[in-house]
């Protein structure tokens, strides 16, 4: 599973990265998205689902991650 | 700490009003507001431009008139080309001479982002001073600029707001509030505030509470630009929309079952424009006078009574 890092980024780079990211990613691959803000996670889950994707967001060792399955 | 014990000192900060207001003399007394902003748009004059209309709405919401201003630019010491920052500064000045008022000085400091805004002095009659807190209940309430420079803007940073969006927001956010001003003073508005960071739920719940009364507003009627709903779909939304929400979201009442209905109306504004509060009549004459100068103005609801939300929205 990719993972990236977005911890420390400010809006809308999370969302950027992540889009970026998608597009390497071959169907039914996962993305995990590290964010450590409410406005990254809400905003990637945005994003992940206005493409039609599963999206599911989580707590993780104080942070949050974001986990998207491409379809 | 910010009490300062003056006669002349008609609006201070203890009122979060847009500007403050000193008298000098017994039929005039000063306007003094400053603004700040970083860029939202990558053409330097249009960001100049934007920031100078957006520092001069305070004195327009407060019933002023705008005289002077000195330019405030805070700049990295390398990374900003030279002729950028005179593009800058040259729409700055293109909107202030489009509004009558004197460019008359400025500073500069070094800073490790660039910023660009304006401090601006206007005169208003002490007695014409208009309040955000000072609307009457069965007031009509008239937004004169569309929502969603926040979002467009998110959208412009990350490279996918639709060409004419942009055009639009930009073309609204380098609009003047100087007409709607100009035409809310001659019909007797009892208060007024530009819409800026706290978004238009931050700004009504702001004037609700002020004057000990309720707005209530109809979603249906608000004014969105066009592109927000994509933005919002895509996750192209601002922090301070976000924080907007959390903070506002307990103080009002919505009828609305869905949550996105409302972000368009939590999204931190720009160079926004002005909610003013009218009596009915008065409501009546400005929406003719706005439609007959081509001055953008869409009725939006009106003022009750005290409930237990300061905003309500149906």
């Amino acid at each position: 599973m990719k993972t990236i890092d977005t911890t420390g980024l400010s809006c809308p780079e999370p969302v950027i990265r992540t889009r970026a990211a998608l597009q390497t990613l071959a169907a039914g691959e996962q993305l995990q998205v590290l964010v450590d803000t409410v406005t990254a996670r809400e905003n990637v889950l945005r994003t992940a689902r206005s493409l039609k994707y599963d999206a599911v967001a989580a707590d993780r060792d104080g942070g949050m991650v974001v986990t998207i399955t491409k379809k | 700490m910010f009490e300062f014990d003056d006669p002349n000192l008609l609006v201070g900060p203890q009122t979060s009003d847009d500007a403050g207001v000193y008298r000098i003399a017994d039929d005039c007394a000063l306007v003094e507001t400053t603004d700040i902003i970083t860029p939202l748009v990558d053409d330097p004059f249009l960001f100049g431009s934007i920031a100078a209309a957006n520092a001069l709405s305070d004195v327009y919401a407060m019933g002023g008139r705008p005289v002077t201003a000195m330019n405030l630019v805070f700049c990295p010491a390398c990374g900003v080309p030279l002729e950028a920052l005179r593009a800058i500064m040259a729409g700055g000045a293109a909107k202030l001479r489009e509004a009558g008022v004197c460019l008359v000085g400025g500073h500069s400091i070094e800073d490790d982002e660039l910023k660009y805004g304006l401090a601006v002095t206007g005169l208003v009659h002490p007695q014409q001073v208009v309040r955000n807190s000072t609307a009457k209940a069965g007031d009509r309430l008239i937004l004169t600029k569309p929502l969603g420079t926040g979002l467009i803007s998110t959208g412009i940073k990350a490279d996918m707001a639709d060409a004419q969006a942009v055009e639009e927001a930009c073309r609204w956010m380098t609009t003047l509030n100087a007409l709607a001003a100009k035409l809310m003073l001659e019909c007797g508005a009892h208060a007024c505030t530009d819409i800026t960071g706290f978004g238009l739920i931050g700004h009504a719940t702001e004037m609700a509470r002020g004057a000990g009364l309720t707005y209530a507003i109809k979603r249906s009627s608000i004014p969105v630009m066009a592109g927000v709903a994509e933005m919002i779909d895509c996750g192209l939304i601002p922090g301070g929309l976000y924080r907007n929400r959390d903070h506002y979201a307990p103080m009002l009442k919505a009828d609305s079952q869905l949550e996105d209905d409302l972000l368009p109306l939590f999204d931190p504004q720009t160079s926004g424009g002005l909610l003013i509060a009218l009596a009915d009549e008065d409501a009546t004459a400005f929406l003719q006078r706005t439609a007959a100068s081509d001055c953008f103005a869409v009725e939006i609801g009106h003022v009750v009574p005290k409930e237990a939300y300061p905003l309500l929205i149906r």
